[in-house]
């Protein structure tokens, strides 16, 4: 099994068990031990799981990924004991970043409901293949890829976060915009395109809006 | 359930019992892994041993270095694979008493010691050892311990049954006593029992006979035998070993307190020319040493640890690092000194050490404990192979070797392997073993495959009906994981835990009695699941796997729960934590066994040729072999002409002729029908996977492809350019080969030279290149002997490190000496200092002696320049996914047990692309990597993992994610009455999962690697609540 077969539905899967970091061990690029080289999947994944992350109110820092090989024992523990030390710095998953359980739990399976969807804008509209770590990062920061990110993956996360909120209870805009930390224009945004889309209603009662 | 035994379905050995294809005399780490590699070749073979069992000097080790291995945990598993091999018959306490015929024919007569155990009824239950009244010494544990008259050699000895000490059981000396006979509930005791001779029929013999321990009694001056707390190292490693004398914990014997203070004394028997001594080094005492001062300080930190040493010969891979490894640790001394045991301290049985240093003068030194790191000598019975077997023996007492082949002893068809060549390590062991299948295969290639079986496996049970039972072992790997992690503690809990049935616990989990247990499990309380939380799968899966087909479960359902590397070997120091962290893993295995499927391997044709890439020594050697074993070779090399670094190289130390050597190779290369040789040749692509390899090889302007079904890479090593010294900008400054061609040359340079000076470590042994390039104190040696002999008045100084004449080296080293070749060490933070002074050169150097600096006059200097690894390695390695150690040699797949072998399967190493060494190393090698090549040459398929892809039709949206992930083209379209799928090729797929991660609807499924395998194991990692 190769870093490329590390699904985005793992890595979600350990933060929503409560799991306060993840870390993922490879090859080093261009050392994989198959023809494949999924070590740069396994890369271009940890960059887009951080903006993900990032776009929920979590630290994407607690995904790390490191190259270590095989004769590379001392490495190794030398990672792992400064992630251990870097997590208790973060402090627990969620209180760390000041976002209470129930809001944590949401976000996450918000963006794990959309990982099919993830895939899917990632083959058409995101891949690239770069031969270093630094373009990686370059790609990742650049003010296309976050074009790309907001108008492919942006919205519809906020949506589903949106809807996984309302199949609780019926929510005003305002409250939506506070519990999920979003603008609330933003909010409002996406509450119009919604119910155009006949996915929410407005109650002109309780001034709130719920799953249609 | 019922209780069906679990049988060994073997094919009937009675119709063929005296009939093999090669003898293997010697059942340590070398004569089992000849045996399994020759079994693997297509050959039957008798391994026979003189002791109790099988397992040698290394099953009485505790770790081996450089990696602090566990030496039981790596070697007992092939224990168990000679036991399991079909084409291997163990004769355990047996003795050869006469060969007669010749190669090809031997007639050899054995007698079968009489253990008064019928071996096929014991079942090794030890009720027998319980009843013995009489206790002796235990000779496994250097009788620190005691044992019984009637016992097993040791835990996870095979054959796994008792034999009775015929010196003290009380019948045999006194008929007074039957105890055993009696409380024997299979009537394996048969104190009447009587020597058995037995007739068999071989084609090859190979001696593994292995060593002894100097016996440091013969030199009553060591204090041994009559000071209680004087050990020898071999004691040592007993003391270490959880299994030994103490169990685990290092105390000494007079009190069994726990030392505080204990010291090292180097060279014990070795490097000495004194009465009773052995005037070679024994090449491995250094760095067992070290290792056990890193175990000691892992046992007890507080510990003060001095080690006496002469030169430090670090010379193997990593030894470097590990020695620095063991100097830095703190309250550990190095002392470079000679010394003497002074006395027995009557009170506390202390042991005195006087020693002197430069700086200090005489000193006189208490320790609690002293250890004698002894040498290796020859086998105690040496001469007596040597007469039984018609060899020679050299004028050390180990068998005589052909330096062109280290492999041949003086008798065709007669070879060696093994510390009997001489004293070495047991990765040298072991490839010599895999040398010695080659020999023999080459000698018998005409009656391979002709005596071999197959092994048969009872019939698979459909568990599909069934819901999981899941059987958890947990085990202690003796104190590796035992001493650490709660056992009873995590076994209570993973019996409560969802799916399991039952849960148990091992000593050796690999140990053939535990390894049977497990079996048994299976069967009696119906498993259909096994965890096994122990060890690492890269070492034990295949062997546990085994266990269930054995029992006839499918080999998928067993799930390995690494609680030792991941767990007590790096949280020693936190035992509550590290019992936590075991429950948590096996938690997380439990969880995924419950959703493992059975899966089936596939077998894939091999094709019969192999690729040699490197036309050196070791590429021409390993060509050569296999292609006399009767399969085609490619041979390519990258310059005009084959020969390699072995061409600026002339002589050897032992006097043989390198280029007499080298152009016999040469011709036979190129003359063999089955070699064809490519030089000038540049490899661009490789693709493929064992048995099935292609590389695209372009040489004088062609490119063409090779189909092969193995690579052997000996791309060889290249002499540094030294930077300093005046290297380069003076003509007089040379280079330790530069200097062999100016000997054979005879150049006017030379003739001129009055003196010469030889600085060694040039570019080694330094921060950047953290490792000693092995050859070169040697190669000085040798070229000042050289330089001696052609004009005896040369002044010739030689500043070095350490000289690192290691084995039979020594011996010329002494030589040198004697021929009054002077010998200075430095510091190398004071390193000899080079200026270029009229017609000659000035070297200024501190003399450690004297205490102050030294200017010598030079009309020549040579460098002992640095090994490096080859340039074109590291192209290469990236081709066939191979990988390098830091200093960027070749990295073998394990360092003792696996050392041509890469980790990637079918692509093996020889030669200095490893390591640097010598050339008869280098010919051991390549013979060892020849005979690992033709262990899957010689089959007709491989069998490549069930672990692979396939698909859900009804999910799969035909989006094509998976094909484009798929860098082995192994998916594709197909039309099917819903339309067009994917389809997963199984033979093609190597089960990376990239399509897993791709596939949008989880359509497409990694075998063995599910998500909901994984997931189960994600969402146990984190404890409930």
């Amino acid at each position: 099994m190769c870093t490329g077969r590390v699904d985005l539905s793992f890595i979600l899967r350990a933060f929503s068990t409560g799991a306060d970091g993840v870390f993922i061990g490879g090859c080093w690029l261009g050392e994989c031990h198959y023809v494949t080289e999924g070590n740069y999947d396994a890369l271009f994944n940890m960059h887009l799981c951080r903006k993900l992350l990032e776009q929920i109110g979590i630290n994407p820092e607690r995904l790390r990924l490191e190259w270590i090989s095989a004769s590379e024992g001392m490495r190794y523990a030398e990672i792992m004991n400064d992630f251990g030390k870097q997590l208790k710095t973060f402090g627990p998953l969620g209180k760390g970043e000041g976002m209470d359980a129930s809001t944590l739990k949401l976000n996450l399976a918000a963006v794990t409901k959309l990982v099919p969807y993830i895939k899917l804008v990632e083959r058409e509209r995101l891949r690239v293949r770069f031969d270093t770590q630094e373009k990686y990062a370059e790609y990742f920061a650049s003010a296309e890829m976050n074009r790309l990110f907001d108008e492919l993956l942006a919205d519809k996360l906020a949506i589903s976060r949106i809807m996984l909120l309302l199949r609780d209870n019926p929510l005003s805009a305002r409250d939506i915009a506070a519990t999920l930390g979003l603008d609330p224009a933003e909010v409002s945004r996406h509450l119009n395109s919604s119910s155009r889309f006949g996915l929410v209603s407005f109650d002109e009662g309780q001034k709130c809006f719920a799953l249609a | 359930m019922e209780n069906t035994p679990v049988e060994k379905h073997l094919v009937d050995t009675s119709a063929d019992r005296n009939m093999a294809d090669v003898l293997v005399v010697g059942g340590g780490i070398s004569g089992i892994q000849a045996a399994l590699d020759l079994a693997d070749s297509g050959f039957r073979v008798y391994l026979v041993d003189k002791s109790p069992a099988l397992g040698g000097k290394m099953s009485q080790l505790d770790k081996t270095f450089p990696t602090n291995d566990c030496s039981m945990c790596i070697e007992s598993p092939k224990f168990i694979e000679c036991s399991r091999n079909p084409n291997i018959d163990i004769l355990t306490y047996t003795e050869v008493d006469r060969v007669e015929g010749e190669a090809g024919d031997f007639k050899v007569t054995l007698t079968k010691k009489p253990r008064y155990i019928v071996e096929d009824k014991c079942t090794g239950c030890n009720i027998c050892v319980d009843y013995c009244p009489v206790k002796i010494p235990d000779p496994f544990n250097q009788n620190l311990s005691e044992n019984k008259s009637v016992h097993i050699y040791f835990s996870q000895a095979v054959p796994l049954v008792t034999y009775v000490d015929p010196e003290t059981c009380l019948y045999l000396k006194e008929e007074k006593c039957q105890i055993c006979v009696g409380v024997c509930k299979t009537n394996a005791i048969d104190l009447h029992q009587k020597p058995e001779k037995l007739e068999i029929e071989v084609g090859a013999i190979l001696l593994s006979p292995g060593y002894d321990t100097f016996d440091p009694k013969l030199r009553s001056d060591f204090g041994y035998g009559r000071m209680e707390n004087v050990v020898t190292s071999l004691d040592f490693e007993r003391i270490l070993c959880s299994t030994g004398p103490y169990e685990g914990e290092v105390r000494r014997p007079s009190d069994l307190a726990h030392p505080k203070k204990i010291a090292w004394i180097q060279c014990v028997g070795s490097r000495q020319v004194n009465e009773g001594g052995n005037s070679y080094c024994s090449a491995v005492c250094c760095t067992y040493t070290q290792k056990q001062v890193i175990l000691a300080k892992d046992h007890d930190n507080g510990l003060d640890a001095t080690i006496f040493h002469n030169d430090i010969r670090a010379y193997g891979k990593d030894f470097e690092r590990f020695y620095q490894r063991a100097e830095r640790l703190e309250d550990v001394r190095f002392i470079r000194s000679y010394v003497t045991v002074g006395r027995e301290i009557e009170a506390s049985k202390n042991v005195t050490i006087r020693y002197s240093t430069f700086e200090d003068g005489v000193k006189e030194e208490e320790f609690d404990l002293v250890v004698l790191s002894v040498g290796l000598s020859p086998p105690k019975d040496a001469e007596r192979l040597a007469t039984t077997f018609d060899i020679e023996l050299n004028d050390h007492g180990f068998c005589k070797i052909n330096p062109g082949n280290p492999i041949e002893t003086t008798r065709k068809g007669v070879f060696v392997s093994g510390a009997f060549q001489g004293p070495m390590d047991i990765p040298e062991a072991v490839v010599t073993a895999s040398g010695a299948d080659a020999l023999c295969g080459q000698l018998l290639n005409y009656r391979r495959d002709k005596l071999s079986r197959e092994r048969v496996y009872p019939p698979e049970r459909d568990v599909s009906a069934e819901e999981p039972k899941i059987g958890v072992v947990v085990c202690h790997c003796g104190a590796n994981i035992g001493r650490v992690v709660d056992i009873p503690a995590v076994v209570e809990y993973a019996a409560t835990l969802k799916n399991v049935t039952w849960a148990g616990e091992n000593l050796f989990a690999c140990s053939t009695e535990n390894a049977q247990q497990i079996a048994d499990a299976i069967v009696e309380k119906g498993l259909n699941r096994v965890v096994l939380a122990a060890c690492t799968p890269r070492t034990h899966e295949p062997l546990f796997r085994d266990t269930c087909r054995e029992a006839g479960l499918n080999q998928y359902f067993f799930e390995f729960a690494n609680i030792r590397e991941h767990c007590s070997w790096v949280h020693s120091k936190e035992k509550e934590n590290a019992t936590q962290k075991a429950k948590d893993i096996i938690r997380m295995s439990v969880a995924r066994a419950a959703h493992l499927e059975p899966l089936q391997e596939f077998e894939l044709p091999v094709n019969k040729t192999a690729l040699v890439v490197g036309g050196g020594l070791a590429g021409m050697t390993s060509a050569l072999n296999m292609a006399e074993q009767g399969f085609e070779v490619h041979l390519l090399e990258k310059d005009s002409d084959l020969g390699g670094m072995a061409r600026r190289i002339h002589y050897t130390l032992e006097g043989m002729d390198v280029q007499a050597h080298l152009n016999e190779l040469i011709r036979k290369v190129y003359r063999h029908p089955r070699v064809r040789v490519a030089t000038g040749s540049t490899i661009t692509n490789v693709s493929g996977y064992v048995g099935n390899f292609v590389t695209t090889v372009e040489a004088a302007g062609r490119v063409r492809e090779i189909a092969h079904g193995i690579a052997i890479l000996a791309t060889g090593a290249e002499e540094h350019r030294p930077g300093e010294y005046l290297y380069g900008d003076n003509e007089r400054v040379l280079t330790q080969l530069e200097l062999e061609g100016e000997i054979v040359t005879q150049s006017e340079k030379l003739d001129n030279a009055q003196s010469l000076v030889m600085i060694q470590c040039v570019g080694c042994r330094q921060e950047d290149r953290n490792y000693c390039s092995r050859v070169c104190c040697s190669q000085s040696v040798k070229n000042a002997l050289k330089l001696k002999e052609l004009n005896p008045a040369i002044d010739i100084h030689i500043l070095y490190r350490d000289m690192r004449t290691y084995g039979f080296k020594e011996d010329y080293y002494r030589e040198a000496a004697e021929r009054d070749i002077k010998f200075i060490r430095f510091q190398p933070e004071d390193k000899p200092q080079v200026e270029a002074v009229g017609d000659g050169l000035k070297v200024t150097v501190t003399d450690p002696v004297l205490g102050h600096k030294l200017e010598l006059e030079a009309d020549l200097l040579a460098l002992a320049a640095a090994v490096i690894p080859a340039e074109a390695s590291r192209d290469l390695a990236k081709l066939y996914k191979v990988s390098f150690n830091p200093d960027g040699f070749f990295q073998e797949a394990h360092v003792k047990l696996r050392p041509v072998d890469f980790a990637a399967d079918g692509v093996f190493l020889c030669g200095t692309a490893q390591y640097p060494k010598h050339i008869s190393e280098t010919i051991n090698q390549a013979y060892g990597a020849a005979g690992r090549a033709v262990g899957i040459l010689s089959g007709d398929s491989v069998t490549a993992s069930g672990a692979v892809c396939d698909v859900t039709e009804y999910d799969c949206i035909s989006c094509g994610a998976c094909i484009t992930a798929c860098s082995y083209d192994a998916i594709s379209f197909v039309e099917t009455p819903q339309g067009k799928k994917a389809r997963v090729e199984p033979v093609l797929c190597k089960g990376d999962g990239l399509c897993n991660a791709k596939c949008p609807t989880g359509a497409i499924y990694l075998k063995h690697y599910t998500d909901d395998e994984i997931f189960a194991q994600i969402d146990e990692a984190v404890p409930a609540g």
